[in-house]
């Protein structure tokens, strides 16, 4: 499903040159569940986004689902992120301005969808995840647990194949990160590629493989749960 | 995504941030009300001042002394010393077969009182024909006779705003007023005319020319007004008028000739250039407004960069992103310039209820210039920002950088 190759990405400050992910190739089935562990700064979240086709490798080669992806233009990189990945991320990103149904329907009005196509996956999906008597609040009205469960259906309703998790419950008590966690595992065991980012070993440990991360480098690919 | 989708998300987005939204429609509103308003003021005063020439008839010749050909502007501002124009070249422009009528006129001021009253007056020295000539409409009596254009008699017309203030409610007609050294008997008196090509024929006392020019000690003419007889006639007309003054004037052309239509067509131009002057003007605040747009959409792309980088992550590509981003300009500018297009009408009617002389009206050109100039300044100044806003690296968008 994704397969890297020796891939870097380099940032230039100043006079430095700082490697974020320094020859990393990684191998992820299609349904797999898995953990990218590592201290901060270690290249989890740079290596995320460059699987979620939003950061570009300084070098190196990425093939997703046997297409090589590495030197896309904009326009074709935007559509596959638009079919094929779902994003969740630690501080949410929810449009303030627009409802949790406004926010869960906004992947499906870029796709281009009819409207009352949308707004029934939208009442589904919503009323999957327990969020239907939440439907026409907006994000301010709504606890921590909720937002990130309404960003889990605005990444999901687009049927994606992977679902890329940058810290989920990195900003949400334990009890409902919890219930997070649950959620998105419950994604992943109904076919749904997870990668999940984390700092926290415990949370890191529940994924079938654990991948952990040092110095832009992987420093340790395993399996366990 | 969709046009109405993007249409939701932009109406959307701009009833996000309020004060902001209402700034920029304020800003356009201004600009399309003040093109609207100015043009209608400017063509207002064209169609007042051509209407006012118009009323004088349309077959009218204006001839004046002196031989500067500066139409629109009497008595000549430029020009050697004229000879005179006399009584007797005004009534030798008869002998062209395509002048129906002429009226001399002299023209001078002189103090005119009645019993205590007095006040200073225009006094206009001419014959029957003016009044023909002129369309004057006369409230009571009659205009001066049929006489001898040559011989002095002591009958005036008063203009409606003199017999007022001589007579106050006391009957004018068949009293004697005096007029500088002389004494008149009122006649009739004007209904009340208004202005009428810089003279305020409420104004004035009409005499007989040959008494004027007595009363005045001149036997010059201030000018001759001619009536063509058909409009057709008009060129002809002034031709013949130049050749038969030239002929008495020893082979100098020495009169200028003003025909109706040139005198209507100059205003036209001096005010449709006017017009077109003020709309430039007013044209300005719209590029103003404008760029007030481009540095709001610049604050605001700032403000939303989180936004902007989750689309990204969402699967909007950059040139989608433009797209929204300019169709929030232009729903801004088109809302505003339909709002200021309704302002500016509204000002308009406002200004035709209170002075229903000028018959303000914004031309078409103007309306849709200020529309379309509105809104593409919007959208042509929404330009900078929305590609900015499309060249948003998402990973630093969504982390704030």
């Amino acid at each position: 499903m994704i397969r890297l190759q020796a891939i870097q990405r380099k940032f230039v400050v100043g006079d430095q040159t700082v490697y974020a992910l320094n020859g990393v190739s990684l191998e992820v089935e299609h349904g797999e569940y898995l953990s990218i562990m590592g201290p901060s700064g270690s290249g989890k979240s740079t290596l995320l986004n460059i699987i979620g086709l939003l950061d570009h490798p300084t070098s190196g080669q990425y093939w997703l689902a046997g297409k090589d992806v590495t030197g896309l233009a904009d326009e074709e990189r935007a559509e596959i992120r638009r079919e094929k990945i779902g994003f969740v991320f630690q501080l949410f990103h929810l449009v303030a301005r627009l409802t949790a149904a406004g926010n869960v329907e906004l992947p499906l009005t870029l796709a281009g969808l009819p409207r009352p196509e949308r707004e029934e996956r939208v009442r589904e999906l919503l009323a999957a995840y327990g969020l239907t008597a939440r439907a026409r609040h907006l994000p301010g009205q709504l606890s921590g647990g909720e937002r990130q469960r309404v960003a889990i259906a605005r990444a999901t309703v687009t049927r994606p194949e992977i679902l890329l998790a940058d810290e989920p419950t990195g900003n949400l008590d334990r009890s409902s990160g919890r219930e997070i966690i649950e959620l998105l595992e419950s994604l992943n065991r109904q076919g749904l590629t997870l990668l999940l980012v984390t700092h926290d070993p415990q949370l890191g440990r529940r994924a079938a493989r654990q991948v952990q991360m040092r110095d832009g480098r992987i420093s340790g690919d395993g399996r366990g749960g | 995504m969709r046009g109405a989708d993007i249409l939701r998300f932009s109406v959307h987005a701009l009833k996000g941030y309020p004060v902001r939204s209402v700034l920029m429609l304020v800003a356009m509103a201004i600009g399309v009300a003040a093109v609207v308003l100015l043009t209608a003021l400017g063509e207002g005063a064209r169609r007042y001042v051509t209407g006012q020439f118009a009323s004088l008839g349309s077959h009218l010749l204006i001839i004046l002394p002196g031989r500067s050909e500066t139409t629109g502007a009497h008595p000549p501002i430029l020009g050697e010393t004229p000879r005179d124009l006399t009584l007797d070249d005004a009534f030798a422009l008869l002998r062209s077969a395509r002048i129906r009528r002429v009226a001399p006129v002299a023209l001078g001021s002189a103090p005119a009182s009645w019993g205590r009253r007095e006040r200073e007056t225009t006094v206009i020295g001419s014959t029957a024909d003016f009044q023909r000539i002129r369309h004057l409409k006369l409230a009571q009596g009659r205009f001066l006779p049929e006489i001898d254009p040559r011989k002095a008699a002591a009958v005036c017309v008063l203009g409606a705003a003199v017999r007022a203030e001589l007579f106050g409610p006391e009957a004018a007609l068949g009293r004697w007023v005096r007029l500088g050294d002389r004494r008149f008997r009122v006649v009739g008196v004007l209904a009340p005319q208004g202005q009428s090509i810089g003279l305020d024929l409420d104004e004035v006392a009409i005499v007989p020319v040959a008494s004027a020019q007595a009363l005045f000690d001149s036997p010059s003419l201030f000018r001759v007004l001619a009536e063509a007889r058909s409009r057709e006639d008009l060129s002809r007309a002034a031709a013949d008028s130049r050749d038969i003054i030239r002929d008495r004037h020893e082979g100098e052309e020495d009169v200028t000739v003003i025909t109706q239509d040139a005198v209507i067509a100059t205003l036209d131009r001096i005010f449709g250039a006017l017009t077109l002057t003020v709309a430039g003007i007013a044209g300005v605040s719209l590029v103003v407004a404008g760029i007030l747009i481009m540095n709001v959409m610049l604050v605001a792309i700032s403000e939303r960069r989180e936004e902007i980088g989750l689309l990204k992550a969402l699967g909007a590509a950059s040139g989608k992103i433009q797209l929204l981003f300019l169709a929030e300009a232009g729903l801004l500018s088109l809302t505003g310039a339909l709002l200021g297009l309704g302002l500016g009408l509204l000002g308009v009617w406002a200004g035709r209820e209170l002075y229903p002389a000028l018959s303000l009206a914004p031309p078409a050109w103007a309306t849709a210039g200020a529309l379309a100039v509105g809104v593409g300044a919007g959208v042509l100044f929404g330009v900078l920002p929305a590609r900015r806003a499309a060249r948003l690296d998402p990973v630093q968008a969504l982390s704030g950088r």
